[in-house]
């Protein structure tokens, strides 16, 4: 096989199907949407346990109170990097995989637009990764100023900061040539008859959510780069000696960080709007008023980045500002959660693993966006800033939110995927596994929060402890549980799970990667699909 | 397709010239970050203030308590002349700190107030003070330099102690040779 872009008209009449290279050329050469997926997949879940075990050193240490098992020094470079690794090794690639593996056969195109820059995006992360596990081995050891970077703590530490500096450019080009090759698939490659208002909502919000990483991704570059200069090249950004201001940083970093935090959350959106459909057998209520609430919290996104950082000083007026603008994001999302509740209802439902993670989506995602208007009150926010109720609230969102439903593809896909059927049975214990174990982790410290417990602390004060007890319980449970979907569910099924998959595993599913075979053969829609095919699922979807 | 392939290269091309923008966009909120702290008054740390009324308050008596610090390893000695003193809010005081270089080289460092409690800042009205400029100090210099300031009648009844600190940072690489 080559290496060229795969356009319908080069692979026309082509029979050379399923030959690829074997072997590890296989996967540094590969160009196939689909093998680069499942590269993403597997690098998002191998980062996931690894941020998870540093989640689980840090649940350990708080599991009482004083010092036991790891120094403030290292806790601190913990809470960090779980962080970082969370959100761009784990949370990120997992999405991307996701679009790189159904973009393409949900919209009838053969391949992505740019399939050598798409080998790049996914091998430029392995490396990005590796600078950060090597940063705990430096003098000083890694990063411990939080995910945040804040200066003017990461103007000053030790080496393992300029390795964290580097792995998020590197991760950075890497998530900007991912959004560039969605981007462009996405406006160019869809099949003959697949307008805008006819593409899946997973498509729409992927489309949004890479927009949204080309416009902060190279943000966060600079004030990285900025925190980078002011090290080691005499700039004075962040350094007050020098006439820069510490404040400059909070505002240029989270002017990246509240539309990443929509990055993560937005193709959650999207897969919950493909679940929730099939399962409940109708088709997705308000799909207009779905777009047009993911751009409008999309573009709400960009106003409201100051609620991070309340506690800054900001003159009443901005708070005030911030405030209102926090507040109004409830109304798309309250759209998003009520046009689910109207899909389900009535439906002829059926609870299949891939549909409980999904209505375990609504149901805890929900309770993390009430939360979240709780905080945006800047008035609470002030008591409740940087305590263990903002590390619920994001848990909530990120944890309930993104990763359930990424959960909820991964069930709802892998027959596809793999051309087997996985256990139901293994699928629900995992899921209502997680489920308790999640709530247990993380409801308590909603508790411990408003009691006033802060965050990225090693230790407490001794009235936190059966909370924190709990909580930590919770996480072993929840660790265990991923373990258990490892070993019992996704292995087994990539090995034959429950028997062979057909093309159409749900009933309720009408979009177009149901109509290639199962697994999905190597190239797909080399012949886009016909128009009448198109038409006839975007009438069964209802779209005009 | 090379329509198709031609489409695409020109949708990146436009893709990444919103990214390396966003990317200038980041540096261009530096200037921008400035700009608003000037027009609303945040962070007007180096300029005087404007005194307009000056009626001295003789009932009611303030502590002001002066505070110095240094920053890094500023090999400089620094101090209030008194730590601290009594005034009644109208009264114009001047107030003198020793500043020595103790070090072996030309140094150029700046002073940035603080105040405890934070919000009796925007009372304490500063006419001159060394602070407002970066402050150059060759080997072994020593000087005595003053702060001149009024509290504003305004400020609220239940301050009753003002602390001014200052923190000496220095300015690297911007020392000039002695001429």
């Amino acid at each position: 096989m080559t290496t060229t872009v795969h356009t319908p008209d080069h692979a026309h009449g082509d029979d050379h199907h399923d030959h690829h290279p074997h072997g590890l050329t296989r996967w540094l050469a590969a160009t196939n949407h689909k093998d680069i997926g499942t590269l993403y997949m597997w690098f998002a879940f191998i980062m996931f346990l690894t941020g998870g075990v540093m989640a689980l050193c840090i649940r350990a240490e708080l599991f009482s109170p004083g010092l036991q098992f790891v120094r403030p020094e290292l806790f601190n470079q913990f809470t960090t990097l779980h962080g970082l690794i969370m959100v761009f090794g784990a949370i990120m690639p997992a999405f991307t995989g996701l679009a790189n593996w159904m973009i393409p056969l949900m919209i009838g195109a053969p391949d992505m637009a740019f399939a050598r820059m798409n080998n790049w995006s996914f091998w430029l992360l392995p490396p990005a990764a590796l600078l950060l596990m090597i940063s705990f081995a430096v003098p000083g050891g890694a990063a411990a100023a939080g995910w945040t970077l804040y200066a003017p703590l990461s103007t000053q530490m030790g080496m393992g900061m300029d390795l964290t500096i580097f792995a998020i450019h590197i991760m950075g080009i890497s998530s900007i040539m991912g959004a560039i090759n969605i981007i462009t698939t996405i406006l160019n490659m869809r099949a003959p008859g697949m307008t805008m208002m006819k593409m899946p909502m997973f498509v729409w919000t992927s489309l949004i959510t890479a927009y949204l990483l080309i416009a902060v991704m190279p943000v966060l570059a600079g004030a990285v780069t900025m925190v980078l200069t002011d090290r080691h090249f005499g700039t004075s950004f962040f350094n007050a000696a020098g006439g820069g201001d510490p404040v400059l940083y909070q505002h240029i970093f989270w002017f990246f960080g509240h539309p990443e935090v929509y990055i993560m959350a937005l193709p959650a959106f999207g897969v919950v709007s493909q679940v929730i459909p099939t399962f409940a057998r109708k088709t997705l209520f308000g799909y207009h008023s779905m777009v047009y609430a993911t751009s409008s919290i999309a573009i709400l996104s960009f106003m409201v980045w100051a609620h991070h950082m309340y506690s800054v000083g900001m003159p009443v007026t901005a708070q005030l500002f911030f405030m209102y603008a926090t507040t109004l994001i409830a109304v798309p999302t309250g759209v998003k959660v009520f046009n689910w509740i109207a899909t389900m209802w009535k439906g002829s439902m059926t609870f299949e693993t891939p549909m409980l993670f999904a209505i375990g989506f609504v149901c805890l995602f929900t309770m993390g966006g009430f939360s979240g208007v709780v905080l945006s009150i800047a008035a609470v926010d002030i008591q409740l800033h940087d305590t263990y109720y903002v590390v619920a609230h994001f848990h909530y969102v990120l944890v309930a939110g993104a990763l359930f439903s990424l959960f909820a593809a991964v069930y709802y896909w892998l027959p596809k995927w793999t051309g087997f059927m996985y256990s139901e049975t293994r699928g629900k214990i995992h899921f209502w596994w997680s489920m308790i174990a999640f709530n247990v982790t993380f409801f308590p410290m909603h508790f411990l929060g408003l009691a006033g417990m802060p965050r990225r602390i090693p230790d407490y004060a001794v009235q936190f402890t059966e909370f924190n007890a709990l909580a930590s319980v919770g996480a072993f449970a929840f660790g265990i549980a991923q373990i258990y979907f490892l070993f019992a569910v996704l292995l087994p099924t990539i090995r034959g799970g429950a028997g062979p998959a057909p093309a159409k595993p749900w009933e309720g599913g009408n979009t177009l990667e149901w109509e290639v075979p199962s697994p999905a053969p190597f190239h797909t829609w080399e012949q886009p699909p016909s128009r009448e095919l198109v038409d006839k699922l975007a009438a069964q979807q209802q779209l005009h | 397709m090379d329509t198709l392939q031609s489409d695409n290269r020109r949708l990146m091309a436009k893709l990444i010239v919103i990214a390396v923008g966003m990317f200038g966009f980041g540096f261009a909120l530096v200037p921008f970050y400035d700009q608003i702290c000037e027009a609303t008054g945040i962070n007007n740390l180096l300029r005087p203030d404007k005194v307009e009324n000056t009626q001295v308050v003789a009932s009611r008596t303030v502590t002001v308590e002066l505070d110095a610090n240094l920053r890094a390893d500023l090999p400089w000695r620094f101090a209030p002349e008194q730590r601290k003193l009594q005034v009644h809010p109208g009264q114009m005081v001047q107030v003198v700190y020793d500043i020595e270089n103790n070090g072996p080289r030309p140094i150029v460092a700046q002073a940035i107030p603080s105040y405890g409690p934070k919000r009796a800042g925007e009372y304490f009205n500063k006419l001159e003070c060394f602070c407002f400029s970066k402050q150059q100090f060759a080997a072994g210099e020593k000087r005595r330099m003053p702060v001149v300031f009024v509290i504003d009648p305004s400020l609220p009844e239940d301050i009753h102690t003002i602390t001014l600190s200052y923190s000496f940072f220095e300015v690297a690489g911007t020392a000039q040779p002695a001429a």
